[in-house]
């Protein structure tokens, strides 16, 4: 078993497919989008696979260590401000290629007339402790 | 095994070894050892009187960490010296576990940790599935809390309304994990209110039992947010509310009227009515002027104005919205649902949308978004 971030841009990444708003949507598309999310991760929960999942608010700051006295913040001048990370899904698969086949359904999530948003998803592995190996 | 009966009894367990002499984290330690022998022992040969022989038990527990400490030897001549423990104390030593908890030296994250763990009796894995942090993060904040309080004298008079805040803030966490926070809040307050005649303590079981009582209404099926308006009435929980109006009119009845009361008096007018368009909103317009009276609050100002736009009118709550900072959380919201109700929906949708992207909650955000959609969506012309 392998885990994977599925990372999710709504903006930043290239445009989805079917890139409309939210707030342009028809209710029963917003309900159905959400009802989709539910489902998904509760199907993965149901087949073991689900780790965590967890939306973010669209703004960020930045802030580093600037001497003594309170640390400077800032939301510019970096591109990365708006290089939205709008939530994330961790997930614990078998193999590569079912990472690839979850965000792809993932990705598929109803959006604007019903249709399937098709947004990019990046799918990192973790990065794990070399497994020890007993003889 | 009985887990709810040692539940009830580890907070008063707890602190009858605090008050007489026990270092808080050293008792807690014999508290849990103590219970760990209960849970082995007692299916086999049930106590007479569960409370005194967790009590004796706990305490020689203590004794037994404190002996092992060689270089305490001198205090151990002292502790043995007490006299031995018996069942049936006249004073509750629970309240005084509330205000060595709620103390003013721990942050508020910290209180609430300890109060669950102390007086609540949970365990550490349920507070840290209830903040859904890892077990050892919450280990370490439980931890560093008992320290904190460790060199506070039990006697110190506690601040009733440090206490009531901390239970305030267990009951607004919610229904995330799986231990129901919101109904731990109420054991924990309905307890309190039994142990004090403190007219404060009444005034906030009170408004936490009203607002209880409309939680099956609350949410839909997938976890979307129903609001006020348009929750099905026939899923509130008559019986709270019941007893919240029951314990709210006899607080109020003492004429010492509090910020909680107040609240509840507000909460209680919402249960009050049948459908939503029975609100007696001058009413409650009136409870709002009280509650800002004693508060000052801006949320308080921020909610009178959703009032005063039922009351009198949307543009009545424009005007009363006028004054309030923009910044404040939900400001946005209640701007749009009152411009909505002044006929004007395209600034409401723009509003809508603004409030979705700072909602600080995913069910507060797709509801809001909905609600853009909703006006963006409407037949133009």
């Amino acid at each position: 078993m392998a885990k994977y971030l599925l990372l999710k841009h709504y903006r930043g990444a290239p445009e989805a497919v079917n890139d409309v708003p939210m707030d342009q949507w028809k209710p029963e598309e917003v309900t159905a989008h959400v009802q989709y999310m539910n489902d998904f991760a509760d199907r993965l929960v149901g087949t073991g696979e689900f780790v965590d999942g967890q939306a973010l608010s669209p703004e960020g700051t930045f802030v580093r260590y600037d001497g003594e006295g309170r640390p400077p913040v800032t939301d510019g001048p970096f591109a990365e401000t708006k290089d939205l990370i709008a939530g994330w899904m961790v997930i614990d698969v078998e193999t590569y290629e079912r990472a690839l086949e979850l965000a792809g359904e993932l990705s598929a999530a109803p959006g604007a007339g019903g249709k399937p948003i098709h947004e990019w998803l990046e799918v990192r592995p973790f990065l794990t402790a070399a497994p020890t190996v007993t003889e | 095994m009985d887990e709810a009966l040692l539940r009830n009894l580890t907070p008063a367990v707890l602190g009858v070894l605090v008050r007489r002499g026990a270092d808080f984290a050293a008792a807690e330690d014999a508290v849990q050892d103590a219970l760990v022998e209960a849970v082995r022992g007692w299916p086999d040969d049930p106590p007479r009187d569960p409370k005194g022989w967790l009590v004796t038990v706990a305490w020689r527990k203590f004794l037994d960490a404190v002996r092992a400490d060689a270089s305490r030897r001198h205090r151990e001549v002292r502790v043995e010296a007490e006299p031995p423990p018996g069942p049936g104390e006249a004073v509750d030593d629970t309240l005084q576990l509330y205000f060595l908890c709620a103390h003013p030296s721990l942050t508020p994250a910290s209180a609430v940790a300890l109060t669950l763990r102390a007086v609540g009796g949970l365990t550490t894995r349920q507070i840290a599935r209830a903040y859904l942090v890892p077990e050892a993060t919450m280990a370490q904040r439980i931890s560093r809390a008992k320290r904190t309080v460790s060199g506070v004298r039990f006697h110190e008079p506690g601040d009733v309304a440090t206490v009531l805040r901390v239970l305030y803030l267990v009951f607004n966490e919610g229904y995330s994990g799986d231990v129901d926070l919101a109904a731990e809040a109420i054991r924990l307050t309905r307890r309190l209110a039994a142990m004090t005649r403190h007219e404060e303590v009444a005034g906030l079981l009170a408004l936490m039992l009203l607002h209880h009582a409309r939680r099956p209404a609350r949410t839909g099926h997938d976890g979307r947010l129903v609001p006020l308006a348009e929750q099905d009435r026939g899923l509130w929980d008559t019986r709270l509310i019941a007893e919240g109006v029951d314990v709210l009119q006899a607080a109020l009845a003492r004429d010492r009227l509090d910020e909680f009361q107040a609240q509840a008096a507000i909460a209680a007018l919402h249960a009050d009515a049948l459908t939503a368009e029975e609100t007696d909103w001058v009413q409650i317009v009136e409870w709002y002027d009280e509650l800002v009276r004693l508060t000052g609050s801006p949320v308080a100002r921020l909610n009178r104005a959703v009032a005063v736009g039922e009351a009198d009118g949307a543009r009545a709550g424009l005007a009363a919205l006028a004054g309030l900072d923009p910044a404040l959380p939900r400001f946005t919201a209640v701007a749009a649902y009152l411009h909505e109700r002044d006929g004007d929906p395209v600034t409401a949708a723009r509003l809508y949308a603004d409030a979705a992207r700072a909602a600080a909650s995913l069910p507060e955000r797709d509801h809001l978004t909905r609600q853009a959609a909703r006006l963006n969506a409407r037949p133009h012309g």
